[in-house]
């Protein structure tokens, strides 16, 4: 294999993102981009019984919603892929086992969002696909049950600690003769563990990882921070946003800063209590582009982005072992085609 | 070109980049909170002591403790409260009884057996696990060396 050869897989038939959509819970609806979101609860719960389930409905809810939106139908679908947090990735296989389409279960933690929409948009690009749906969620009660304490449980948070977000965000990648919102190019990332092992500084665990891509990204395709209306970075919250502008900056020489934002950053309303760093967990990247950013490209306000979703890919069983915590970043970058 | 960073250069990163807790704050809240308890838990003793004998009357004040810490988590107040107090509750009995009610709360829903009753001692099971050991080693040290003198 040519080890000069660009990662950077440029998609030339422009598959295009035909609707998205999402759903979230009380702190998300109530917070900076409440008025973008599609589906709004105004209880966590989400009318389910479990928080697990609850999250399972927010996925659906956000699915169903983009499919709505599309001129595609359910039985148009060739493939759904999907991911969340909780083990064996239950809230994507629960919330499409009545559809009867193909369905890919992923993992990759934060990234899930960007990774989904990669292996969508490749698919679609490739002809083998004519539409495909890429879903991610989180929900912030079951994220604390399954990697923390329970919800009742009286504890204090570090400052650089981050909370899950309780959205999800469904997109359908078709292709498109006139696409108005098209995916140009997908980057997977390499995971990337620099030791970080506290549990409760993700951002900084993923940081390097973001670094890295962004950084392979930027040079593979010749680009400056300025070709790009936005770099969106995932969910590195306050601390791992410094670190990762820090890095790039001596490391490259490039300050991504000026067009550089993050989801976990954009909302919450970051003074409020117990936000502490920022939003985290795969719905907060993928509710924050499905509605803002999708609807601020829809009107021509940016035209570029780079949309970097991180992920902690941390194990709580691994971690009590000792073990620091590897970080990943995949990268899609959207354009605006149409007028 | 972009040079991935050594382990130990990037911990040093991470700590300058990481804003510390606030301990001073916390320790204040932790003190008034808990001193406030232990204040309460002084006037139960005093208002008890005039039915019962000092053993019984301090094993009351803990079991009332104990109760309204339950019906606090239960009712999701107490998590709001040690958010604030800190170590002012969780050191006290009150943080033991939230330690059991949380998770018993939170896994009622995988059943009364494997989800509230299995899982129930999974944050307060290292607390009773050495509390018992070190009081049985303490039992023991007792037992040889300072009673049989």
């Amino acid at each position: 294999m040519n080890r000069n050869k660009t990662r950077v897989i440029e998609l030339k038939n422009r598959p295009c993102v035909l609707s998205s959509a999402s759903a979230v819970g009380t702190n998300e609806a109530t917070g900076p981009l409440g008025n973008y979101f599609d589906i709004k609860y105004s209880d966590d719960g989400i009318g389910e019984q479990t928080w697990e389930k609850a999250e399972s409905r927010l996925l659906k809810d956000a699915l169903m919603c983009a499919i709505e939106k599309s001129s595609v139908t359910i039985d148009e679908l060739d493939m759904i892929f999907a991911g969340d947090l909780l083990n064996q990735c239950t809230s994507g296989s629960y919330a499409v086992r009545n559809m009867n389409i193909a369905f890919g279960g992923l993992f990759g933690a934060c990234s899930t969002m960007a990774y989904s929409l990669a292996l969508s948009a490749l698919l679609v690009d490739g002809g083998y696909c004519n539409y495909i749906a890429a879903a991610t969620s989180s929900h912030f009660c079951s994220a604390e049950k399954q990697f923390r304490y329970p919800l009742e449980y009286g504890c204090q948070r570090s400052p650089s600690s981050q909370r899950t977000v309780t959205g999800a965000g469904a997109f359908i990648i078709g292709n498109n003769k006139k696409p108005d919102i098209a995916v140009s190019k997908v980057l997977f990332g390499k995971v990337v563990d620099l030791g970080v092992t506290d549990t409760a500084n993700m951002g900084a665990a993923m940081a390097p990882a973001a670094a890295e891509s962004i950084s392979e990204f930027l040079s593979s395709t010749n680009t400056l921070p300025e070709d790009y209306d936005l770099i969106l970075t995932g969910d590195l919250g306050m601390v791992g946003s410094s670190l990762m502008r820090d890095i790039i900056k001596e490391q490259t020489d490039t300050d991504i800063s000026p067009v550089h934002n993050d989801c976990g950053l954009m909302i919450y309303d970051m003074d409020a209590k117990g936000i502490n760093s920022g939003g985290s967990g795969c719905g907060c990247s993928a509710c924050v582009t499905a509605s803002y950013i999708m609807s601020k490209m829809k009107t021509g306000d940016i035209k570029k982005v780079l949309f970097a979703a991180t992920g902690a890919l941390m194990s709580p069983t691994l971690s009590l072992q000792g073990e620091s915590i590897p970080g990943i970043c995949h990268i899609v970058e959207f354009i605006k085609c149409g007028g | 070109m972009f040079e991935r960073y050594s382990v130990n250069k990037y911990s040093e990163k991470v700590k300058k980049a990481t804003p510390p807790s606030v301990t001073v704050k916390n320790c204040i809240a932790a003190f008034l909170i808990g001193g406030l308890l232990c204040v309460f838990s002084e006037m139960l003793f005093t208002l008890i002591s005039g039915y019962a004998d000092e053993i019984n009357a301090r094993t009351y004040v803990s079991m009332i403790l104990v109760v309204i810490t339950a019906a606090l988590t239960g009712l999701g107040i107490y998590d709001k409260l040690a958010y604030v107090a800190g170590a002012g509750l969780s050191v006290p009995i009150s943080g033991f009884a939230n330690s059991v009610c949380s998770p018993a709360i939170e896994y009622a829903t995988e059943g009364h057996i494997l989800g509230t009753a299995e899982k129930m001692f999974s944050i307060a099971g290292a607390v009773i696990v050495y509390g018992c050991s070190l009081a049985s080693l303490y039992g023991m040290i007792y037992y040889f060396f300072i009673m049989g003198q």
